[in-house]
Order: structure tokens, then sequence, then C-alpha cells
């Protein structure tokens, strides 16, 4: 097209806008650069080292991160593998089953669980749910304490309790992610299905299927959370930096130990490799975010991208 | 009516019923939470708790009147920050949409908004605390901020493409410039969305308590400088929650209940005011 309108004012506007915009992207580097830069002394220091070693002595300068990533994963896998199912079952639930008139409502109450800030979770969490998991451990019975799981001492702060927070905390944000993916299925999918005579269930069943990789995505979204989360786990997981299987004994994680040793940094090497541990958390928590946001875009533009392609095709005939 | 057929049916319902336990698991711990905060909270506050500042430790009372102050004066800087600049980032994807920048630009926004708060902390004590070798409530501020401009470019741009084309088009036919028609016509009908998003973001950052933990730090006096530390609630909730005085544990839940109702009160009233304008634009 010929003779387009351009004007010197909306040229100022898209650049304008565009630099605020770069901001946005240009954040997301400096954070990088940064923490790289401020971690470099321990990068030097320990090499690959810091992240295969247990010893986490700042006073005498050893610094093994290990405990701290053991911890971060397996409170974190084991708060998804049952924040998950709960998640799925409730996005199910709400898009799928539930009567219109219930629909906002439980959308309000889901919405409103995840605006609870961490500290309140921290706070129940010190005071109803680690006297409660105690309870349970004091009540477990000494032959089942001999399995690896179950050993360690009996004082409520520990890795279950840290997991149980993990799992109340990530299931409004995975099911409302699964929520709009299943919103992202075409009616007709379901549609067809009926009209072959299948049940509700079984009409779910290809609702789901249709929307496998966008849950996927919705899933380690979760997962990225529960990594990063801070205030509620560094209060009752008990923060010693000591690997074990044991859901009872107290265990550490890389967030937590970055928000309880930071300002009482011992010296120049503890701050570097508390900032390296945050340079880990950065990345991992990138690449979390970005593979599942592609997957769940892929899902959610699938139709769009279905009607497009056909235009698409005619347009390069034309042309 | 076969075998084949009832249990088909009867695995429906089972399975209907098990999607239905979740939705009850689920919210089983927001009735717990609300119940203790709010049974442990009103007790333990009083009128001393919004007018007193903390006391030190082994004498009784006191107040957090600094920490809610610092709360709202923390909150007002990040919002200062990142309004202008997530809307401003908002309006170009919006009016770039489907192309190749547009969409790095709200990846970008995607990956900020997963970014671990304590990381964002991170990176703001190495940019803004270390350097003047002091913890000022700026940097608190430039932490939320951080926090804040993804969610808000992100409700801009949703909003701003909620707007029906042929606002815009009816403007451009009448000779605006794009420029024009945004600020004048596209930009006004999407606001009170864009407003409604500014306040549940303003509304989640108030419970951050990570960012501020090195940069904003605390303060146990009343201070409302910007140059200086600032006491905010969640952090003097958290410090009150460790330590091992009964006391303070009272207090620590008198400042979740404010806490809580804050946040809450926010973010039900901008969802029903959401709902209220849908509703009208439905209307007309």
């Amino acid at each position: 097209m010929t003779g387009k309108k351009t004007s010197v004012g909306d040229f100022l506007f898209n650049t304008g806008t565009g630099v605020f915009a770069l901001v946005l992207v240009l954040l997301v580097a400096a954070i990088g650069v940064v923490l790289c830069i401020q971690s470099m002394p321990t990068i030097r220091e320990f090499g690959l080292n810091f992240w295969r070693t247990q010893v986490w002595d700042p006073v005498s300068g050893e610094f093994g991160a290990l405990p701290f990533i053991w911890g971060t994963l397996y409170s974190s896998f084991i708060a998804i593998l049952i924040a998950a199912p709960i998640s799925i079952g409730v996005a199910i639930f709400i898009s799928e089953l539930c009567p219109n008139s219930l629909k906002q409502p439980l959308v309000f109450l889901t919405e409103l669980l995840a605006t609870v800030p961490s500290i309140v979770y921290g706070l129940w969490g010190v005071f109803v749910l680690v006297p409660a998991v105690r309870t349970v451990q004091m009540w477990f019975p000494d032959w089942l304490r001999t399995v690896p799981f179950f050993s360690g001492p009996r004082n409520g702060v520990s890795m279950l309790s840290a997991s149980l927070i993990l799992t109340i905390m990530v299931i409004p944000f995975t099911s409302s992610v699964a929520r709009e993916v299943l919103k992202a299925v075409p009616m007709a999918q379901r549609e067809t299905a009926y009209a072959l005579g299948a049940t509700r269930w079984e009409v779910t069943r290809v609702a789901l299927h249709y929307a496998r990789v966008g849950i996927v995505g919705a899933i380690m979204l979760g997962l990225g959370r529960a990594f990063g989360e801070t205030m509620a786990v560094t209060m009752v997981i008990g923060n010693n930096p000591k690997m074990s299987l044991s859901l009872f004994a107290p265990q550490y994680t890389m967030a937590a130990v970055i928000a309880n040793e930071f300002t009482e940094a011992a010296n120049d090497l503890h701050v570097s490799a508390l900032i390296e541990i945050g340079l880990v958390l950065f990345i991992v928590t990138f690449a979390i975010n970005a593979a599942s946001r592609m997957l769940i875009w892929g899902m959610t533009h699938q139709k769009r991208q279905t009607v497009a392609m056909p235009v698409k095709v005619v347009s390069e005939q034309a042309s | 009516m076969n075998l084949r057929t009832v249990r088909r049916k009867y695995t429906s319902h089972l399975m209907s019923g098990l999607c239905l336990f979740a939705v009850l698991i689920s919210l089983v711990p927001l009735g717990f939470i609300l119940f203790f905060v709010i049974s442990q909270g009103i007790s333990s506050l009083n009128l001393d708790f919004f007018t007193h500042v903390q006391r030190p430790v082994g004498e009784m009372g006191g107040g957090m009147s600094n920490s809610i102050v610092g709360t709202l004066i923390v909150c007002a800087l990040g919002g200062l920050f990142a309004i202008p600049t997530g809307m401003l980032a908002g309006i170009f994807v919006a009016q770039n949409a489907g192309s190749m920048r547009a969409n790095m630009v709200r990846f970008a926004a995607d990956v900020l908004n997963g970014i671990p708060s304590i990381v964002i902390g991170l990176f703001v004590y190495a940019i803004a605390v270390s350097p003047f070798k002091q913890f000022t409530a700026l940097a608190g501020g430039v932490a939320l901020g951080i926090m804040m401009i993804p969610l808000i470019a992100r409700t801009t741009e949703e909003m701003v493409l909620m707007v029906p084309g042929s606002l815009l088009e009816g403007s451009l036919a009448l000779g605006a410039t794009r420029a024009y028609a945004m600020f004048t016509v596209v930009l006004p009908a999407a606001m009170p969305g864009i407003i409604t998003g500014i306040v549940l973001a303003l509304a989640r950052i108030a419970g951050e308590t990570a960012p501020l933990l090195f940069t904003a730090f605390n303060n146990q006096f009343w201070s409302t400088s910007l140059t200086q530390p600032i006491s905010t609630l969640t952090v003097q909730v958290y410090n009150y929650a460790t330590a091992p005085y009964d006391d303070w544990h009272r207090q620590a839940w008198a400042g979740a209940l404010v806490l809580i109702t804050l946040v809450l009160t926010c973010s039900v009233l901008a969802r029903f005011a959401t709902r209220r304008l849908e509703r009208m634009q439905i209307g007309r």
C-alpha cells in the first residue's frame, strides 16, 4: 500500500512507549547480569564445587550449596505432587462441571486464596500448622520411624510442614492457569463428544486431552512459584543445612537461606555466595517460566492459528 | 441398559465427586487461615496498635503505626515507578499486537512476573543499597515497583485490546492520528479496567516481604524519610513472629489481621468494580 499516512506524533508515540517497553526487557537482562557480576567472587573461588559440596559454614569460609538445592527441589516436588491433582480437579470442576451460578463465587474464593500474603501463610504455618505436624510426629509409631522418610526429631518444623504450606500456596495459582487453559478448549470439541453419546466425564477427558500441553505448562508454572517461595517456607522448614530424605527432618531451601543470612552476612564471600544462590534461582525460574509460557501460548493461540493459516496461504498466492 | 453403560455413568459421577472434593480441600485452608487470623488478631488489636510505635523487648503494649505508614509509603513509591512504566509498556504491546517486538516485551513481562521476589530484593540491594551503604525506603519502593511493572503492563495491554476496534477505527476515520486516538478515545474507554488492575497489583505488592528484607529493611522508630530504612507491616510481622516473645506473637497476629484486611478489601472492591463495569458494558 502506498501513501500510508504517518505523522511525526505517531512516530514519537510509538518510540516513546517503546522505550518503556524496552525498560521491561532490559530489567530482566539487568537482573541476570548484575547477579552474575556480584557472584563472581564465589564463582571464581569455588567454581562448580559450590554446587557439589554439602558443608555450609560461612564463618570458616566453607560454602557448599547442595543442601539448599536439595531442600528446594524436595519441598517443591512434594508440593507439586500433592497440588497438581487437586488443582486440576478444581480447574475441571469450575470450568466443566459446576453449575453456572456457582462458577463466579468459586473463582472468587480461589482468587482470594491467591491474594493472602505469603507472610500470613507463614504466621499461620508457625502457630497452627507446625504444632499440628508435631502432633502427627508424636503419634507416629516407633517402628515406622525407622523408615528413612519418617526419621528425625519431633519438633514440627520440618520438610513436611514446608511442603504442606507450599501445596496450599501453589493450588490457587496452578488451578487458575489450568482453568484458563481449559477455557481455551473450543466448545466444538466438547459438543462433538456429547453428540457421540459420551458421559460428562468422558467429555471432560476429551477437553483434558486437548488441553494437556497447557496443563503441563500450568503445573510447571506452579513448580516455578514453589521454587521461589520464600517467607512461608523460611518460617516452617527449620533452617538446617543438612540433606536428608526424611520428611520430619528440618531442612533448608535456597530462598530461605538468602532471606535468613543476607543481612547478617559474615564477609564479602558470604554475600557473594548468597547472590550466587539467587542467580541460580533466577536462571531456574527463568527457564521454567519461559518453557511453560511457550506451552501455554501454543495452547491458547492454537485456535487463532488454525483460522489464520488459510488466510496466510491465500495472501501469499495473491502476492 | 447394559453393564457397560452403567459403569460409564457411575465413573462419570465418581469423577465429578472427586473434583468437587478437590475444590473443598483447596478451600479448607482459606477458612482455617481467615479464622485464625481474625480470632487471634482481633483480641490483640486495640487503639494503641494504630497510634504507637514498637516498644523494646520486655515492655508490653506498643503498636505498629510506623509500619502501617511505612507500608503505605513503600507501596506508593512502587506505584509511582511502576504505573507509568507499566502502562506505557502495555500500550506499546497493544499497539503492536502480534508483532515480534510486542511478543518479546510480553514474554519479558511474564518472565519478570515469575522471578522470585527474593531475587528481585537481591538485585535492588546490588543496585540501590550497596552503592550507598544504606537501606532506604526508596530502595524498597524500587523493589516493589519492579514487581508491579509486569502486572500493570499485562492488564493495560489486555484492557486496551478489549476496547472494540470500531472505536479506534471511528476516530481514525475522523482524521485523528493513532497517538491522539489512543489517548483521547481508546485509553479512556480502557481506564476503569486498568485502574482495577492497578489496585489489584498494589494489593499484591503490599503483602510482599521478601523483597523488602534487604532494601527497606526495618525501623523501630517513626520515620517517613525516603532515605532512611523504613518499617513495613510485612517485615514487622515476620520479625515478631520469629521472635520468642508471646507479646510479640500477639502483635504479629494483629499485624497480620491489619495486613490481610487491607489486601483483601482492596482486591475484593476492585473485583466487584470490574464485575459492575462488565455488566454495564454488556448492557450498553
